[in-house]
């Protein structure tokens, strides 16, 4: 035998599941909805979307390039983070705070903490909620090209009222991704069969917002159906919440996180200045979940519990 | 039993299932190593210059943990050399020159069994070990008080891919095994016989329904078929699948009341409790994309790796990773010279392509390591733990609980060298352990 036989330590066989494929799947869950915006809020959304996601791959490849790292726009995590953050915007801001969001995220939240795995809270909520208290246009949502509309808020918004129909197809004002329920379900339907991510964590945390809602709407399960199809809690929490980086590993840890997060997101709504409480809920419960982590550990097989 | 323990779903490619054993022809040398097992290496009995038979005695047993070794072709000691195991130690080798003629030494006689000891006995004059692949002695396994034992637990999963050569004794070998476990039923007091297989071995699970309403004759037994998930026969993983019994770590299975064989262990003893000829023959699955006619061959224990291959076909390609047993929990080798063990259950010459392993990136936090693994453990934080050198957090982490089973590394999307920290992790604890020795 010519060639040397390599020498290494079992296994030596992998499942082929990879960071890069794992990303794909994400962006592949999150076209429904960036189409479904595009045609509700018309080209405007386009732009947004094309610079945010196009800003904050450049500036992690700038990054990585004035800091000599290797470069790691190849995982595809940049892309993943500007369209979250794309689809969480207004059409109709300012293109320029697209790219102060774009940069938030990836420079101050993720690029800073050490990069991809690192980072504690999620780079695009986290933008979000910086670009919520730095920008006015944030709390004045766009509204749908493609209908008449005449509410000029979200459905949150007190004089708001929107048909459960439109809530679901999206046709009415608000961040370019959120709106349209149906194209958020497929992706969250795509995901669950790509085992991307578990059902705990989202199916938990919508649970929640609606049960507590239906009980602080005095049992009433239209407004409860209605809370939940409404501003940004079905993409933050498919998408956003279950981010593997900032949410917990462990199933029990998903679910703590989900109940978490849904309370404050309802108490945020219902007694907060703000008409949306889903990005500062994920964002509270990110900062928590190392302490969920730990309590919710799995039983080691052979040491006191019977198993995981 | 509510919950099974978790794993994962590996690719079965068990190309050889259907493939009946095939005897070889002898090699010209054979090279026995006197550690194919845990313990103490054999001592051996044999000059050069000796002529032996199948089945001779070439070497003693080198202490209480450690097994005789037999000629297993009949010819010529033409050398006692050192070799250098996988493990890393260097110990003797006996090279014997075969004659062709594969001559059985007719001093072998079938032992004379008529208690515990004197069968513990014949397992031991018969060089059996651990043939799922751990390789400890099986007479030191079996030695242990009769009233401890309430199931013998029957360690038929085959979980790692490509490996068939338990299939076929599961197939092709009843007899053997029914003859081991009438014994044990006689002399041990065996009460419950347990086998536990996995769901996608059709014919041997019919096989060994046969077996079992055979062997039932005083004796509860039963099949239980589980799930094909690695690592279904990793040993607590089938005694908590089987019996519903969690062996704590650092306990032995006796301490839950078990003992495991293997089939092909139960096999061997059987087979020597009939002939009297000890271990010195295996069947081995040769496979992997190298390989021209993947199948499972009957070999002399000694023949190197390049002759069974060759008499395979031969390979057709350059291998990238040639390795003793499955490619979950394999060790590769150096080079084919390598000899067949007692204890190897298959050979694979696997090409580039299929041992293609993506590259290494940053641990994303996934949870699949923790919510693969079957004991529970948290690979990623033993892994941080490791890179700090903290001995006390790895202990906390339950690093000893780790059977190397791979799950994490194999499902790892990052390709973090999970199992194999855990690896180097517990050498560092065993290290620092003996230091605090030291100070005291």
């Amino acid at each position: 035998m010519s060639k040397q036989l390599t020498l290494s330590v079992s296994p030596h066989i992998h499942s082929g599941r990879s960071t890069w494929r794992i990303m794909l799947d994400v962006i592949i869950a999150l076209l429904p909805a960036t189409v479904a915006g595009c045609v509700i809020f018309g080209l405007r959304a386009l732009a947004v979307i094309a610079l945010t996601v196009a800003s904050a791959v450049g500036f992690e490849a700038l990054f990585n390039l004035i800091t000599k790292k290797k470069q790691t726009i190849g995982d595809l995590s940049a892309i993943v983070t500007g369209l979250l953050l794309a689809l969480n915007l207004p059409a109709n801001i300012p293109l320029w705070q697209c790219v102060v969001g774009a940069l938030f995220a990836i420079i101050v939240v993720k690029c800073l903490f050490g990069g991809l795995g690192c980072n504690i809270v999620n780079p695009a909520i986290t933008a979000r909620v910086f670009m919520l208290v730095a920008f006015g246009s944030m709390t004045k949502a766009a509204l749908p090209t493609i209908v008449d509309t005449v509410a000029g808020a979200t459905p949150l918004a007190p004089e708001a009222a929107t048909s459960l129909g439109d809530l679901f197809l999206g046709l009415h004002g608000g961040a370019i991704g959120e709106t349209c329920a149906v194209a958020l379900l497929i992706g969250f339907i795509y995901l669950l069969v790509r085992r991307v991510i578990s059902w705990h964590l989202p199916v938990v945390f919508i649970g929640t917002v609606f049960a507590v809602s239906f009980f602080l709407e005095g049992m009433n399960a239209v407004a409860a159906l209605s809370a939940i199809l409404s501003g940004g809690l079905l993409i933050g929490a498919i998408f956003m919440a279950t981010d593997y980086v900032t949410s917990p590993a462990t199933a029990w840890g998903k679910v703590l996180f989900g109940v978490g997060a849904g309370v404050i997101t309802v108490l945020i709504r219902y007694y907060g200045v703000y008409p949306e409480g889903v990005s500062f809920a994920i964002l509270l419960m990110n900062i928590v979940t190392p302490f969920i982590d730990s309590w919710t550990k799995h039983k080691v097989f052979g040491k006191g519990g019977k198993k995981a | 039993m509510a919950f099974s323990l978790h794993g994962v779903h590996v690719p079965h490619r068990k190309n050889t299932a259907n493939s009946s054993a095939v005897y070889v022809d002898p090699p010209k040398t054979v090279t026995i190593p006197m550690s194919m097992h845990i313990g103490a290496p054999a001592k051996p009995c044999v000059k050069v210059g000796d002529l032996v038979k199948v089945g001779t005695l070439i070497a003693e047993a080198g202490g209480t943990v450690s097994v005789p070794m037999h000629a297993s072709v009949s010819g010529k000691v033409v050398k006692i050399a050192d070799y250098l195991t996988s493990a890393g130690s260097t110990v003797p080798a006996i090279v014997i020159e075969s004659d062709g003629e594969m001559t059985p030494d007719e001093a072998l006689t079938p032992p004379v069994v008529d208690s515990k000891d004197s069968l513990i006995q014949a397992i031991k004059n018969a060089g059996v070990v651990g043939l799922g692949g751990a390789g400890f002695p099986t007479h030191v396994k079996l030695n242990v008080d009769p009233a401890r034992i309430e199931q013998l637990v029957i360690n038929c999963a085959e979980c790692e891919p490509y490996v068939t050569s338990d299939t076929y004794t599961m197939l092709t070998r009843t007899e053997d095994m029914k003859t081991a476990l009438e014994a044990f039923k006689t002399y041990m007091g065996i009460k419950h016989i347990v086998i536990g297989i996995e769901s996608n071995k059709k014919a041997a699970i019919k096989s060994m329904m046969q077996l079992m309403k055979d062997t039932c004759q005083g004796c509860k037994v039963d099949v239980k078929v589980l799930p094909a998930k690695y690592p279904q026969g990793g040993e607590k993983v089938l005694i908590y699948h089987t019996t519903g019994k969690v062996v704590p770590t650092g306990k032995l299975p006796i301490d839950v009341g078990c003992v495991v064989l293997n089939c092909t262990t139960l096999a061997a003893i059987g087979s020597y409790l009939a002939t009297g000829m000890p271990l010195v023959k295996k069947c081995v699955t040769v496979d992997g994309g190298a390989v021209k006619n993947p199948q499972n061959v009957i070999v002399p224990v000694g023949m190197s790796m390049a002759d069974v291959f060759e008499a395979c076909g031969g390979l057709t390609s350059e291998p990238s990773k040639v390795i003793y047993g499955g490619p979950m929990m394999g060790v590769t080798v150096p080079d084919t010279s390598a000899p067949i063990m007692k204890n190897t259950n298959a050979i694979l010459a696997l090409t580039a392509k299929e041992t293609k392993l993506p590259a290494t990136t940053p641990c994303i936090r996934c949870g699949s390591c923790t919510n693969t693994c079957p004991f529970g453990l948290a690979p990623a934080e033993i892994a941080k733990a490791y890179d700090r050198k903290d001995a006390v957090k790895l202990e906390e982490l339950s690093l000893a609980t780790c059977m190397e089973c791979g799950c994490c590394s194999f499902i790892c999307p990052a390709n973090r060298p999970l199992v194999q920290t855990n690896k180097l992790a517990k050498v560092f604890v065993r290290e620092e352990k003996a230091k605090e020795e030291g100070k005291k």
